[in-house]
């Protein structure tokens, strides 16, 4: 008999007593009772408290604001489908950094992205009660490998994107898509249970809302 | 896709490996607890993460409510267990995922090391996982030629201090920052020999150390926080960004994990994404979740196996009094607020699962009987916090209870001479089955204040009620019993006022 067949047959002699399946109350919260305001306001205390740095930026300024934080730095990564004018401000300046851009055409190897200081990408959504940020693999987004090697991550989210509780980003992400949630910058608390940010993942998290 | 089974009934298989403690507890803790600077470390680290959780849990005003879902939809996935394994199956292999069926410790870590073999490497790269250290994993692979490099903060200094984890969550939760300034310059091959003993610092030279090892790393082990049945999606939980670096950078991706760690349906995990990190770090979030199903070309590992392992689950299944341990979600709430915990440390548990939940869990996967696991289920005062802390009301004081019965039964039924626990509780049986009996017995109190003598108090008992007399002193009994009092107070003609018929001289 195979493993497979010997588990399952376990499993279903362990079952012999036919436990009854309970109905799953589902009391808890499962939508957001807040206003959009309340929503962000929230969104930026719980990012703040985890030690990543908030930028709430009119549309309009995107490229302006980017270009600023990105004063000094040498080289970034984007993911082929970063919306382009993001970016407009940065190739008009002689000190921009050069732009490396990850597509299914030209993948960066380990190396090359370990080269590069940071990297921009877009958001599927986040959940204001919690300060989490969720990236599935969008074209705006990339593979979870670009938003990991550099040491710095400015994420740009829309506020349209922002929901109050877990349950309302559940329902908006698709299971089958390769997912990272990310709650502020890497941490651990291994030592002493005091927590120190920077890590293994981006040391540094920029989050910038559009508003 | 039927559950009903139809077979012949299976006696339960039990498991092997690190679930077993070598040692009585009562044995081991008496050891642990003369380590002063241990107890200092875990009474610090145990009440600082113990008021982060309270803190967290406050906020939300449905936690309750969560906590109801959680142990209902858990439940749920115990009853349908076969039905889900195989949904899950079909959707992890059906995006190109390969699963591995593994009975026992032994069989796991046979696949895990034929799978890196096939790949040709003789290094593997590491997440944080209780199964594989439950399997034995590393020493198995290092048997094998093969060096896995564990990647987590803890697990690391663990490692290369040649320890033990004690705790699920903060495996070297007993070292503290200056312990771990000397593990890392005694052991790391590469240190600045100026290293301070901040976290911060320690954290970083972590990072230098493990950087060079992700960057080239080609094979992966993991384990998983859950496995989404209607989508066959795995997910790991973590804080360093370690897990993502394993998940992510290498071609290949082996994956262990428990067949109990099913949820139901993808939406499931808003409820157990809540109930995990609040009760774990007391974090209203951990900083890093990562979910995959199957392999995402261009994305991520492209050869991902799972293995599914027994090793014992099956056995716990089977008692249906202590099922509900399965239900665990290895936050490890439960050990930060206990009482025992708190004082011993994990490593008086002996078993990969320390604590209160590991008191219940590792006996019913290995079976009372083995090794010196029977005395697991008394290393507990019953207080019950850990049942109010359990983020899926894993009732485990009753389960305690439930397997200290299995233990006294399973001794009984060897021996034909009656114990002397036998016999005292005959006693007490007689003793207490009439007042006659109990007034005859209480003459006998003036012997028990002749033997404490002048001191007043009796400090050693014989026989096993010598047990209690072990670290505490009973205090000398009163010269009469509450009920010969009553007696004489009330004979017929005594004068008796309420209120002032109490003699305090009497009473001692």
């Amino acid at each position: 008999m195979s493993a497979r067949e010997d588990i399952m047959n376990r499993i279903k002699s362990a079952l012999r007593d036919a436990p009854e399946t309970p109905v799953v109350p589902r009391a808890y919260r499962r939508s957001s009772t807040m206003s959009d305001a309340q929503r962000l306001e929230q969104l930026v205390d719980r990012l703040v408290d985890y030690k990543a740095n908030v930028f709430l930026t009119p549309a309009a300024d995107v490229p302006a604001k980017l270009a600023e934080l990105l004063a000094g730095t040498s080289s970034i990564v984007v993911p082929h489908g970063l919306p382009q004018e993001w970016l407009s401000a940065l190739k008009d300046d002689a000190g921009a950094p050069a732009v490396h851009v990850d597509s299914p055409e030209r993948r960066l190897t380990v190396a090359e992205l370990d080269a590069v200081d940071a990297v921009v990408t877009g958001a599927a959504t986040a959940v204001s009660e919690t300060g989490t940020i969720m990236l599935d693999g969008s074209d705006d987004q990339g593979r979870r490998i670009i938003s990991l090697v550099p040491d710095r991550h400015i994420c740009l989210l829309h506020a349209a994107d922002i929901v109050e509780v877990l349950p309302e980003a559940i329902a908006r992400l698709e299971a089958s898509r390769p997912q990272t949630w990310i709650s502020g910058p890497s941490a651990t608390s291994d030592i002493e249970l005091e927590r120190v940010e920077g890590v293994h993942g981006p040391r540094t998290l920029d989050v910038m809302i559009l508003t | 896709m039927s559950n009903t089974f139809l077979g012949m009934p299976t006696l339960p298989v039990f498991g092997q490996g690190n679930i077993n403690a070598t040692e009585s507890f009562p044995q081991a803790a008496r050891r642990e607890l003369a380590n002063t600077q241990l107890r200092a470390n875990l009474g610090h680290a145990t009440h600082t993460i113990r008021d982060k959780r309270l803190k967290v849990v406050a906020e939300l005003p449905d936690w309750e409510d969560m906590r109801n879902a959680g142990s209902a939809i858990k439940d749920a996935t115990m009853a349908n267990l076969p039905a889900l394994l195989e949904q899950f199956e079909a959707n992890f292999t059906a995006r190109g995922g390969i699963i591995h069926w593994a009975r026992d410790a032994q069989e796991a870590n046979e696949i895990v090391t034929a799978l890196i073999r096939e790949t040709g490497e003789t290094e593997v790269v590491k997440v944080k996982s209780m199964a594989t250290q439950e399997i034995g994993l590393n020493e198995y692979l290092e048997e094998q030629g093969i060096a896995a490099y564990e990647t987590d903060l803890a697990e690391l200094i663990v490692q290369l201090d040649h320890d033990k984890p004690s705790h699920i969550l903060v495996p070297a939760i007993h070292k503290n920052r200056s312990q771990v300034r000397e593990i890392f310059l005694r052991e790391m091959p590469v240190v600045d020999p100026n290293l301070t003993d901040e976290p911060a610092r320690l954290a970083e030279a972590a990072r230098k150390h493990l950087r060079k090892k992700f960057l080239s790393a080609k094979v992966a082990v993991s384990g998983a926080n859950f496995g989404l049945a209607d989508t066959g999606t795995l997910t790991v939980v973590e804080s360093e960004g370690n897990g993502r670096m394993c998940l992510t950078l290498p071609e290949t991706l082996i994956t262990v994990m428990g067949i109990e760690k099913l949820l139901p349906t993808w939406s499931d995990l808003e409820v157990f994404m809540q109930l995990l990190p609040r009760s774990s770090t007391g974090e209203r979030m951990n900083p890093y979740t990562s979910l995959w199903t199957g392999v995402t070309p261009g994305d991520g590992p492209q050869n991902v196996h799972l293995v599914m392992l027994d090793n014992g689950r099956t056995a716990a299944l089977a008692d249906e009094y202590g099922r509900t341990a399965l239900n665990c979600i290895r936050c490890s709430a439960c050990m930060n607020v206990c009482p025992v915990y708190e004082r011993t440390g994990g490593h008086a548990y002996g078993s990969t699962y320390p604590g209160p939940i590991g008191a219940i869990l590792s006996p019913l996967m290995t079976g009372i009987k083995s090794e010196e696991n029977s005395s697991l289920p008394y290393a507990s005062s019953l207080c019950g916090a850990c049942f109010d802390a359990c983020p899926v009301k894993i009732n485990i004081p009753e389960i305690l209870v439930h397997l200290r019965g299995e233990d006294v039964d399973s001794k009984r039924a060897k021996l034909k001479v009656p114990t002397q626990m036998d016999l005292m509780m005959k006693g007490a049986q007689w003793a207490f089955s009439s007042g006659s009996h109990l007034n005859l017995l209480e003459k006998g109190l003036p012997l028990g204040k002749l033997v404490a003598g002048r001191d007043k108090v009796i400090k050693k008992l014989p026989g096993i009620a010598g047990g209690w007399t072990q670290s505490r002193n009973i205090p000398a009994p009163p010269s009469q019993s509450f009920r010969q009092w009553w007696d004489k107070e009330h004979k017929p003609g005594a004068a008796v006022v309420p209120g002032t018929t109490i003699n305090e001289g009497e009473q001692a």
